[in-house]
């Protein structure tokens, strides 16, 4: 049974009307599976059109004078030179330069930033920035926006007969438009699972409609959560909470590419000194990406151990690969451990299983990049 | 065959104990990709820890449900781990126990209570 005092998605009750196993994640009752079961929404999401609800997300505007710089002083991106049309994904940095979230940030039109962070900080995040802006500098929570995510090689064809404009988008562009008969959209062609599609944000009042729209499309399935994680460590991204926290720091995280070129000669984000030195040195840890050649699935916990036994580092997210069919993880050890090709072990219920190095992602990405 | 509240099912021939996990605890877990079965000659204590089945999302135990030694274990389930699914309370079974004590077969839940407490969940 659902925790009665749990948040609910304005699609809460088309999940279940769909017979979704639903359950608690971040303060919200939310689909796990469809009666489909993950594998099937895994490999319908890689080969045809998956829609995921992920109206839990926190979803807000920034804008007024000086809204770059102030967004700037927390993350390590440089926003005064994000173009309108454009997303960007960024963290939110501590004093130490560790990450107290990752996010999104678009320019859908020319009024200041469009940000998404992920729904079990939005509150805490929300509250960290708002407390470091400038006078005329706003912060405006859109709580009474859905969210979707239309994913997998169809997702375009999808798209395009319910938001004609998306065609005209390439991967990480953001745009303000109308789609769903004249509902205001902000839609990025951007997602989490490693395949080309798009994060369509609209008002709640229309989200049942759209989402009904989606799913009279033969191509399209509903896909729960259970297989958002599988797809997304399929493409090797990261879930915050698990492969990154506030101790881990954007270049332990290999996540380098969100500190920006300026940013890295100005010196000015916070946790710089940290940052920079793991940048020209290397840092104690980095992240390892592990091939389960024989036995268990290695979960977030097991320990990496060297070929004599010696424990050198954690899986911080693993799991089965329903595309790869076999057991893959991400953690993190010590840099020299991390190249790939090098064999070592997972200890699973006090079991060590081989396991080998590889290069991320597992499963390459596909997104439609502007030619 | 007899049930627990865990989900597993018992089969008993003689004194040998065939055991699975039901079709309900099958469909719960969704698809099973791996399944850790017991090494033949240990000793079972009824109710403790006797093998692990994993779907894609979680990994989650399965209890002997009586007491006894392990004679065989599924050898099956290694390489194709989703009969599971596909035959929960027949291929897939996971291990074969000479029991010690009948009295804790008889203990079980039969079929019809089974499914008397399935309706309770």
């Amino acid at each position: 049974m659902s925790e009665p005092e749990l948040k609910r998605t304005p699609l809460h009750a088309a999940h279940l009307a769909a017979g979704a196993r639903m359950a608690a994640f971040a303060g919200y009752d939310m689909p796990i599976q469809y009666p489909d079961g993950v594998m099937k929404e895994h490999a319908w999401t890689r080969t045809s059109a998956g829609l995921f609800d992920v109206s839990h997300m926190g979803q807000a505007r920034l804008a007024g004078e000086g809204w770059a710089a102030a967004f700037g002083a927390v993350t390590p991106g440089d926003f005064a030179a994000l173009k309108p049309g454009r997303q960007k994904y960024s963290v939110l940095l501590n004093d130490q330069g560790g990450i107290l979230d990752d996010l999104m940030a678009a320019r859908p039109d020319g009024e200041g930033l469009f940000i998404v962070v992920n729904g079990a900080c939005k509150d805490e995040d929300f509250r960290f920035l708002e407390a470091r802006l400038p006078a005329g500098v706003r912060l405006t929570r859109l709580q009474d926006r859905a969210l979707f995510a239309l994913q997998g090689p169809q997702a375009a064809a999808v798209l395009a007969a319910h938001v004609p404009g998306c065609l005209d988008m390439a991967f990480m562009d953001s745009a303000a438009m109308t789609g769903f008969g004249g509902v205001d959209l902000i839609v990025s062609r951007s997602g989490y699972t490693g395949e080309d599609g798009f994060e369509i944000s609209l008002p709640a009042a229309e989200a049942a409609r759209a989402w009904d729209l989606l799913l009279a499309d033969d191509r399209v399935r509903p896909i729960g959560l259970g297989a958002r994680d599988s797809l997304r460590l399929e493409a090797g991204l990261p879930l915050y909470g698990h492969d990154v926290d506030p101790s881990v720091s954007p270049v332990e995280a290999d996540l380098s590419f969100a500190i920006s070129p300026s940013r890295r000669r100005r010196g000015d984000f916070p946790g710089a000194a940290r940052i920079l030195g793991e940048l020209s040195s290397a840092p104690s840890r980095a992240r390892i990406a592990l091939k389960v050649l024989e036995g268990a699935p290695a979960r977030e916990g097991a320990v990496i151990v060297d070929g004599a036994g010696v424990e050198e580092g954690v899986v911080t997210s693993g799991g089965f690969s329903p595309t790869l069919g076999h057991p893959i993880a991400i953690g993190f050890a010590p840099p020299a451990l991390c190249a790939p090709g090098q064999r070592l072990g997972v200890v699973v219920r006090g079991r060590t299983w081989p396991v080998e190095t590889v290069a991320l992602p597992f499963v390459p990405h596909r997104y439609v990049r502007r030619p | 065959m007899r049930f627990t509240k865990d989900h597993e099912w018992v089969a008993l021939d003689g004194d040998i104990a065939t055991v699975g996990i039901t079709a309900y605890a099958a469909e719960q877990l969704g698809d099973v990709v791996y399944v850790e079965t017991p090494e033949p000659g240990r000793a079972l204590k009824a109710g403790e820890g006797m093998a692990v089945v994993e779907s894609v999302k979680a990994a989650s135990d399965v209890y002997a449900p009586l007491s006894g030694e392990v004679v065989e274990a599924n050898p099956g389930l290694a390489g194709t781990p989703e009969t599971v699914n596909a035959e929960p309370e027949s291929g897939g079974w996971f291990a074969r126990v000479r029991i010690a004590d009948r009295a804790e077969y008889d203990a079980l839940m039969d079929r019809a209570a089974y499914d008397a407490f399935l309706e309770t969940l």
